[in-house]
């Protein structure tokens, strides 16, 4: 079985309206797995149907039984986040070490687990995917990514499906390490952009350091061909394959806007992700 | 006044949005406006102020335990105790995964043998520039490093001033949550199509459990649909401002220039959005 991730580093450069493209293209061999799961879009396109839901449990919070506690102050020294004051615990700060209940003496404290979403195994017209929501301002979505991800995983065997598709999240920190530890590959989308060439070097050293394979595609590749040149030239210096340059049209938004992926929809664009494919399945 | 910056669904234009408030801010004459960019997984804002000189360079230190092997008997208290799987014991030595610790110091209470002390180490930098009259702070995470947190947490300390501006990393969980912490005023930066719109739900649904004060800006209007304005109205949001969707906005973007300084105009109406906001908040 192979898996690849779409990333991106900076947010907005595509990752989701290329991977349902890519869906479109794999239907019937692949299960995908929607791993922006703060900001989930994917499902926008790919219109589950719901199957199955399972619950999800962030972290633990700690929870002070006023009855009980007798104001020592011994968890509010103790706490490292600054989550407790007059004897009461703000939620939003509790990071769930659960120091607080190590340190009362009078056994007050309750580390209580919360339900922070759901995920679900979905049908679409493309094959399963598989796709999660977070509650609004929750942790753990590293934890969620690789519950999404162990259940793709698992359904793709099941039905014997030999490609997992991830729609990543943007940024280098704890959901993306989750989406990308051990993929066969590792799309990085970026733009022409001073920000989207800075975003995508740092995106290629965190994929380098875990020892993970690379391609590039840049999207509206022709809104400034200089900056083009130069992520290409950058690309070459690192030995990563570009394996797409899509050109800037108005017919992306439009599927999006019809919710349809961007191949269904054809123009220059879809002819131009059918070729990054084909050199994506080579290098899987 | 501290305005926060952010939208849920990455590249609708946050750093766009608070790097032009900035500078159009700064031009009113009101003083030093400090941009504090707690994107610190991609930490774009800086760029946009290439004749910015770095005021300080420091590195964010988290703590993370050190086992006296000495004394430790492998009782394993420390590793069942470690809410965050940090601390694995073997028969003969006790293994650190540090990326996963918090610091949150239950490993150093609960060794019985006072085996367990405490180190720092760097999870990455921050710094701070001055370009004219706005201030920048940013912090940088150090590449395989998953913990946002202790470093929004020190570029936020470092940007206790007047007139701030925090430019928030994008999505709707923990990160988004420490960055507007604390601001007097959120403005939500979407864009008009679906995707726009169903993150920005999910992010206004986090500033409603938050109760900050918000309002909504529509950045690349022309494009998509016109769902977005029409769930503004009918949750009777704000919108604040909208910038359309402009290929000479865009280039200028691509080259790292902010575009209220060639299109003076503009400056006008992000001061004026700013007023705005104050007169919201009071």
């Amino acid at each position: 079985m192979k898996q690849m991730a779409v990333v991106s580093g900076k947010g907005g450069t595509g990752k989701t309206s290329i991977i349902a493209s890519l869906a479109a293209l794999a239907s019937g061999r692949a299960v995908y797995a929607d791993c922006d799961v703060d900001a989930p879009d994917l499902h926008l396109i790919l219109q589950p149907h719901i199957r199955e839901r399972c619950e999800f449990f962030g972290i633990k919070r700690a929870l002070i039984d006023s009855e009980k506690c007798t104001q020592c102050g011994s968890c509010q020294d103790a706490c490292r986040f600054g989550a407790i004051a007059d004897f009461q615990v703000n939620p939003a700060l509790c990071e769930g070490c659960g120091v607080c209940k190590l340190v009362c003496p009078a056994e007050a404290v309750e580390m209580r687990e919360g339900l922070a979403g759901y995920t679900y195994i979905s049908d679409t017209r493309f094959g399963p995917l598989v796709h999660a929501e977070l509650f609004p301002g929750e942790e753990a979505s590293g934890k969620l990514v690789a519950m999404v991800r162990e259940m793709a995983r698992i359904l793709a065997a099941s039905r014997k499906l030999d490609l997992v598709l991830i729609d990543g999240s943007p940024g280098i920190g704890c959901p993306v390490i989750a989406s990308l530890t051990g993929v066969d590959l590792a799309l990085v989308v970026t733009e022409p952009t001073i920000t989207g060439e800075h975003d995508l070097e740092r995106i290629l050293d965190v994929a380098k350091h875990f020892g993970i394979s690379t391609a590039v595609c840049i999207n509206k590749y022709d809104l400034n061909l200089e900056a083009s040149r130069h992520i290409e030239a950058l690309c070459l210096e690192r030995a990563v394959t570009v394996a797409g340059r899509l050109p800037y049209h108005p017919s992306v938004v439009e599927a999006m806007v019809l919710g349809r992926s961007v191949v269904e929809n054809g123009g220059p664009v879809a002819q131009a992700i059918s070729e990054m494919w084909g050199v994506l399945e080579k290098q899987l | 006044m501290k305005i926060s910056i952010a939208s849920g669904k990455g590249g609708t234009g946050k750093t766009l949005v608070a790097t032009n408030i900035a500078v159009s801010l700064a031009s009113t004459g009101i003083g030093h406006v400090t941009v504090a960019d707690c994107d610190v997984e991609e930490p774009n804002a800086y760029l946009f102020f290439p004749e910015r000189i770095l005021l300080e360079r420091e590195k964010c230190q988290v703590s993370v335990p050190v086992i006296d092997e000495a004394k430790c008997t492998h009782c394993g208290k420390c590793s069942e105790v470690c809410a965050y799987h940090a601390l694995a014991v073997l028969p003969e030595t006790v293994l650190l995964f540090p990326e996963l610790c918090h610091g949150c110091g239950a490993c150093t209470i609960i060794c019985p043998e006072k085996a367990v002390s405490e180190t720092t180490r760097s999870v990455g930098e921050i710094f701070r520039a001055r370009s004219g009259d706005v201030e920048i702070i940013w912090g940088e995470l150090a590449l395989g490093e998953a913990r946002t947190t202790p470093l929004i947490k020190a570029v936020k300390e470092r940007a206790a001033c007047e007139n701030v501006i925090v430019d928030c990393p994008p999505g709707t969980s923990c990160s988004l949550v420490e960055s507007v912490r604390g601001t007097n005023f959120c403005l939500l930066v979407t864009e008009p199509t679906p995707f726009g719109l169903y993150d920005l739900d999910i992010a206004l649904k986090v500033l409603e459990k938050m109760n900050i004060p918000r309002a909504v800006l529509v950045n690349k209007s022309g494009m998509g649909d016109r769902n977005v304005y029409k769930y503004l109205e009918k949750r009777n949001i704000p919108l604040l401002m909208e910038i359309p969707l402009d290929r000479k906005i865009a280039e200028l973007y691509s080259r790292g220039e902010i575009f209220a300084e060639k299109m003076p105009q503009w400056k006008a109406k992000f001061a004026g959005m700013v007023r705005r906001i104050e007169e919201m908040v009071s």
